[in-house]
């Protein structure tokens, strides 16, 4: 092992799945050994087996897909919203300079505070769900778009205006492609923070999704139940992560080192 | 298009202090010019402003006093009529060699075949071929240099503006890029303003070299190179070649050491 020595591909998945096992493991030891009481942490037997039984008897499979829709759902808005207004911010300092400061000053602003606003606003259905993920995202991936549309290679911009471009065709043929692969970037990043605003959003004020069967679970004190749902949210996470990746490859192959 | 006069009159360029640090004076009133079809290079040692005067002429810094003529009109930015080519490697990391040439014809709205038709010219002339598809990054700085010439080209300017384009380049690559550069050179005769600070390099292509001062940057001498084109390798080692070399080295040699003692 050398400092910033590269790691084959073959060993990369071994230790990586490795990692994956100490850890089951580990919580293995603690439960099966009576290290920690069932009450408070269950073994993984008795996870998988709490899991079986959402997923035949208790449709958690809706609950699932439901959190799925609003993840995605909610996200799609944010990044409708962010990345054009982002864009524009980057390329066009002006407009940075009108709305910079007042984002700046909105994502910092909780969006699990907004909870019982939004449902005063907009009730307890879909829309007020929505809302907390679209506050949540949507102000941070507005500031990240304009850093990195900001950053675009100035020589890059010059050889376009050489070559005849101006105002539009630069931010349409410059600064979008250059953009476009550590925005996709971001917006992996930015959907693994709407999981957990939807979450949030989820624990107070539903009647269905991954949330609501989690607080559900706890009025039982099902820590099976518990963990196995926050298992299901890291494994869509995980999933999604891998897709993400293997779709930036496929869509910007220039930017694969 | 044919080739246009170049007329640089009394430009200088002062860069703002910032905060407590004064003004920088970047090039003392600088008057140049270049007649169509002419080979113009600027040398001078770094920092002297050369690359400067090349920008604004680009248009893409502004002059603090005088202006630039191309024929009778005032250049204000910049536009297609004059192709540059950058020291730094500035290909569009996202288009390929074929569409990084294509780019300046699509920015026009030529019809699809003519872009085509075009860029495969300057992919062959510059020696390019086979390499039409491939990413910038999968080419050697050689090869990135002939593509952002061949893209400066395609473009068909009225003058091609260089600053430094083969600076980054080991010997062997740069003596070679010369060479196809005066091969173009010599078919098209396009008004030419190149900047370097080898000298080997502005005798080999020009008509004419300028020499500048270290910073603040002028034009204090002026040599005529009358070495008949056209050229090949063989010119650097004759009797004319050293003896031009000789002056210039003589003339920047005192230039550079005042840019080393100005520091």
């Amino acid at each position: 092992m050398e400092p910033l020595q590269p790691v084959s591909p073959g060993a990369r998945v071994v230790l990586g799945a490795g990692f994956f096992v100490v850890f089951i493991a580990a919580w293995g030891l603690a439960t099966y050994g009576g290290w920690v009481p069932p009450l408070f942490l269950a073994s993984p037997g008795k996870t998988l087996v709490a899991g079986w039984s959402l997923l035949t008897e208790f449709n958690f499979a809706g609950d699932i897909a439901i959190t799925i829709w609003r993840v995605v759902g909610g996200f799609l808005i944010a990044a409708l919203m962010a990345v054009p207004l982002g864009l524009l911010m980057g390329a066009f300092k002006p407009i940075e300079a009108f709305f910079e400061p007042f984002f700046s000053f909105a994502r910092y602003l909780p969006a699990s505070a907004f909870i019982p606003l939004l449902i005063l606003w907009a009730g307890v259905g879909e829309a007020q769900k929505l809302s907390v993920i679209v506050i949540g995202s949507v102000f941070q991936l507005v500031i990240m778009v304009t850093g990195i549309a900001g950053a675009t290679r100035l020589d890059l911009v010059e050889a376009a205006r050489t070559l005849g471009s101006r105002r539009i065709a630069i931010l349409r043929r410059v600064v979008i492609p250059a953009a476009a692969p550590q925005i996709a970037e971001t917006l992996r990043l930015v959907l693994g923070w709407a999981w957990t605003y939807v979450i949030v959003a989820e624990l107070i004020g539903a009647t269905s999704g991954i949330g609501h069967m989690i607080m559900d679970s706890q009025r039982l004190l099902d820590t099976g139940q518990m963990i196995f749902g926050i298992a299901v949210i890291g494994i869509i996470g995980l999933v999604t992560d891998l897709l993400f990746k293997a779709l930036n490859r496929r869509l910007f192959p220039w930017a694969v080192i | 298009m044919s080739a246009k006069t170049l007329r640089v009159e009394g430009v200088t360029r002062t860069f703002p202090g910032r905060g407590r640090t004064a003004p920088t004076l970047a090039l003392q009133p600088t008057t140049v010019s270049a007649a169509p079809g002419e080979f113009v290079a600027i040398l001078g040692p770094s920092g002297c402003g050369k690359s400067t005067l090349l920008r604004i002429v680009a248009g893409l810094d502004q002059p603090t006093a005088g202006q630039v003529l191309l024929d009778a009109a005032p250049v204000t930015g910049p536009g297609p009529d004059r192709g540059m080519v950058f020291q730094s490697y500035t290909l569009f990391p996202w288009l390929t060699v074929a569409q990084n040439i294509r780019y300046g014809l699509a920015e026009r709205g030529l019809p699809e075949a003519q872009q085509a038709e075009i860029a495969g010219r300057f992919i062959a002339r510059t020696g390019l071929r086979g390499f039409e598809e491939h990413w910038p990054k999968q080419l050697s700085g050689g090869m990135q240099q002939r593509c952002a010439l061949a893209r400066a080209l395609a473009n068909d300017p009225e003058i091609l503006l260089l600053d430094e384009p083969f600076g980054a380049l080991d010997h062997q690559t740069r003596e070679l890029m010369q060479e196809l550069l005066l091969e173009i050179w010599e078919a098209d005769r396009k008004t030419v303003l190149f900047v370097t600070h080898d000298i080997d390099e502005a005798i080999f292509l020009s008509n004419r070299v300028l020499v500048m001062s270290a910073r603040p940057g002028r034009i204090k001498a002026e040599v005529a190179v009358p070495l008949p084109y056209p050229r090949d390798w063989t010119v650097k080692t004759t009797p004319e070649f050293a003896a031009l070399k000789a002056r210039l080295m003589g003339e920047i040699r005192e230039e550079v050491r005042k840019s080393i003692a100005a520091v």
